[in-house]
């Protein structure tokens, strides 16, 4: 189909072999006792997890866990103060970082028009391409919208943005930070499709949420989040269905978890 | 108090009689505070700009220094200039000293920290909303000042508009370089100034509603520019 | 009240147009002077007449006598034209003049409020009228700018035994600051003040003030005009800068000076030898 075509054009990345799933791939991320201390405060204590270079990964956890800044430290905005992040065998440089793309939850929109917005991603990696930004407007939507201030889009209009230009640079990795908090849910449907999209098109991504029920539709894998730990890490049936943990329990039935 | 209304009718009569000489010292300060404007936004943005995404030691100091320099006296600008343009100084042989050139280097120097200082203040503001989304793209720092010099742009303008206002209005810097000669470097302030010394209080007061009215003017043409701009482009 | 013009728009408009640069105009030179002078109006008369004979274009930047002669001294001006025959002498002494010559003279007056809280209406004794006022506890505005002006009202108080130190700030008032300004000051408290006649006919802030001292031989004002040295000063265009000396001594210059006349009174009397 055409437009199945040009949607894998813009998506995929070019790695031959995104099959085996082997350590040395830099999709596959690797967190050794990574820590974090501002201060006096510990915010994230010793955190080891390994990830599958393919799937879906969703990280939960109540407010306040944790879970963004895990995302953050991953991704080498937060720098850890201890310990060590790999992708791949490789620790996180801004080599890694350049292969890999991330969504906010309060999404950045540069203050000018929606497709300003996907070039001023593309001409970051040096490319100049408004057949590519315009595949891009298209697969999220907004192609109607190119000429707007991307400022006066709402707010699910904003994260579809953010999406296209995460996508725009071809992330072999893509981090999301509660991409659909506060959206209405016809947003949060077709910010899920658009994920799912680029998973099928062989980007990990690793998504954090606090609803259990996007982590069913969504995820393969999950690691829960609690206080700074990571509490535990599992395939999603599994941990949905019988988490290991009291507090993953209280979490998933809607308890406080303190 | 008669003074006023004589000043109004004096001030639209010189308007509307189209005074040659008046016209000829309104074109000559909006040309030499309009190019030291541009220069200070040339020179001051990037640095501003720099400033705001930078961490270095010494910042503090550094923005302690840049913000009080935006109260730097006009007049001691005005000597400072002159001490190098003179003849006797060290730019002497340029031969720049009570020419139109002299006194805008003069308001460069004087507007330059305000503009500087003040789209710190804006890029910081914004730089904090992008960090981290430049961060994640892996930008450059001067690929970061230039999106944030852009995005910022309709504030900054007001920030041009600072430094102009400044420019346009300072008397002591042009006096001392520019010499206030006829036909050659007297501008609206330095004839205010002339006029006054000769007791013409109402002449100097005209000019001085001729100079308030150019002001307005140039503000409220950026500021419908600005409008115009957030309606129909980029919010 | 109107506001004079004499060049034409077209020469504005190319200057306004220009790249600011100056010698925009093959001949030009600049005369370092005095506010009084030029607030006389005596340049707009003087200048078009001497350009138009010779083509060079006079630019004159008018401070008070002391900054004139110190721009000078740092060679930013070709020629100087003050009135402070010691300093100006003294100018040439040091080598920075090659030679000074008399030019014309005006005179000082003793202005106040027309009521006269001192009783000088109509003294001629300047020295006489200033021991009055200050005796009087009336207020006396002085420029104290170290100007030609004022070096001349400091030589005059020198001669009294008024202790001006002791007065300063009280009833003696220095406004530090050209003729005009000092004389918008003295109206606005109603202090005596002693200012050259040319400022003082042309100046339009009168108020009820009048001249009350007038006539003494001690109030002369001598003016002199000096070439800046060019060897000294390179930069400085002799030829042209010498034509203008040369110009205002002769004969026709001498005639322009006692022919300029402000409100119908005769402000300079030419004297040049």
């Amino acid at each position: 189909m055409h437009m199945r075509d040009a949607v894998e054009n813009i998506l995929t990345f070019d790695a031959a072999a995104t099959t085996a799933a082997r350590r040395d791939d830099p999709r596959a991320l690797t967190l050794r006792d990574v820590s974090l201390t501002v201060g006096d405060k510990a915010l994230v204590h010793g955190a080891n997890l390994t990830l599958n270079a393919e799937g879906i990964t969703m990280i939960m956890g109540p407010n306040g866990a944790g879970k963004s800044l895990l995302l953050k430290l991953a991704h080498g905005l937060t720098p850890a103060t201890g310990g060590q992040v790999l992708w791949g065998d490789t620790p996180l440089d801004d080599t890694a970082r350049r292969t890999q793309a991330m969504v906010f939850q309060k999404p950045v929109v540069l203050r000018r028009s929606v497709a300003a917005n996907v070039d001023f991603a593309l001409r970051a990696r040096g490319i100049r391409d408004a057949a590519r930004r315009d595949a891009l407007l298209d697969h999220v939507g907004l192609l109607g919208h190119a000429r707007q201030p991307a400022r006066l889009l709402s707010g699910g209009e904003q994260q579809r943005l953010a999406l296209a230009r995460a996508l725009a640079l071809k992330p072999k990795v893509m981090l999301l930070d509660e991409p659909t908090a506060s959206l209405d849910p016809a947003s949060v449907l077709k910010i899920e499709e658009i994920v799912q999209e680029a998973h099928s098109a062989g980007t990990k991504i690793i998504f954090v949420t606090h609803d259990p029920g996007q982590a069913g539709r969504l995820a393969d894998d999950i690691v829960f989040v609690h206080r700074g730990r990571v509490h535990e890490h599992g395939p999603a049936d599994l941990f949905l269905s019988r988490p290991e943990t009291q507090e993953a329990r209280d979490f998933l039935q809607g308890r406080i978890v303190v | 108090m008669q003074d006023f209304g004589e000043a109004f009718g004096l001030a639209f009569t010189l308007v509307l009689s189209g005074d040659a000489d008046l016209f000829e010292i309104v074109a000559l300060s909006l040309r030499v505070s309009l190019s030291a404007t541009a220069l200070a936004c040339i020179i001051g943005l990037p640095l501003g700009a720099l400033l705001a995404v930078t961490r270095f030691r010494g910042r503090g100091a550094v923005l302690i220094l840049s913000n009080a320099l935006m109260g730097l006296p006009p007049v001691v600008v005005g000597l400072i200039v002159y001490l190098h343009l003179s003849r006797a100084g060290p730019l002497g042989f340029l031969g720049l000293l009570y020419t139109p050139a002299a006194m805008i280097i003069a308001q460069t120097i004087l507007i330059t920290p305000i503009v500087m200082a003040l789209s710190r203040q804006v890029i910081e503001d914004l730089h904090g909303e992008y960090a981290d989304q430049f961060r994640s793209l892996v930008l450059g720092r001067w690929q970061m000042v230039q999106a944030l010099i852009w995005d910022a742009r309709f504030s900054l303008l007001t920030v041009g508009l600072a430094g102009f206002g400044r420019a346009v209005a300072e008397v002591g810097a042009v006096m001392i370089v520019g010499g206030n000669i006829d036909h050659l470097t007297r501008v609206m302030t330095t004839a205010i100034a002339l006029e006054t010394s000769k007791g013409d209080l109402a002449l100097a007061l005209a000019l001085g509603l001729v100079l308030m009215v150019i002001a307005l003017g140039v503000n409220a043409l950026v500021q419908s520019l600005r409008m115009t701009a957030v309606r129909h482009a980029y919010a | 009240m109107s506001f004079k013009f004499r060049s034409s728009v077209a020469t504005a408009l190319a200057l306004a147009l220009s790249a600011g640069i100056a010698a925009a105009q093959d001949k030009s030179i600049i005369v370092q002077s005095t506010t009084s002078t030029a607030n006389s109006g005596l340049y707009d008369y003087l200048l078009p007449i001497f350009e138009k004979q010779t083509g060079i274009q006079v630019n004159v930047v008018a401070v008070g006598t002391g900054q004139a002669i110190k721009n000078a001294a740092n060679c930013d001006g070709d020629v100087l034209l003050v009135h402070a025959k010691p300093a100006e002498e003294k100018f040439v002494a040091d080598g920075m003049g090659v030679e000074r010559f008399d030019l014309m003279y005006n005179d000082f007056v003793i202005v106040g409020p027309d009521e006269d809280p001192a009783g000088v209406g109509g003294m001629t004794d300047a020295q006489d009228s200033l021991e009055k006022i200050a005796d009087s506890g009336a207020l006396f505005a002085s420029r104290g700018d170290d100007s030609g002006t004022h070096k001349k009202e400091m030589r005059l108080w020198a001669d009294t035994d008024v202790d001006l130190a002791a007065g300063s700030g009280a009833w003696y008032r220095e406004t530090g600051s050209g003729m005009g300004a000092t004389l918008n000051a003295g109206v606005g408290m109603d202090a005596y003040v002693m200012t050259d006649r040319a400022t003082w006919i042309s100046f339009d802030n009168k108020a009820d003030f009048e001249i009350h001292v007038e006539g003494d031989e001690d109030l002369f004002n001598q003016y002199g005009v000096i070439l800046v040295n060019p060897e000294k000063c390179e930069n400085v265009d002799a030829a042209s800068g010498q034509a203008f000396v040369d110009w205002v001594i002769s004969d026709a210059g001498q005639q322009a000076i006692g022919d300029y006349k402000l409100n119908g009174q005769q402000l300079f009397f030419p004297n040049a030898d």
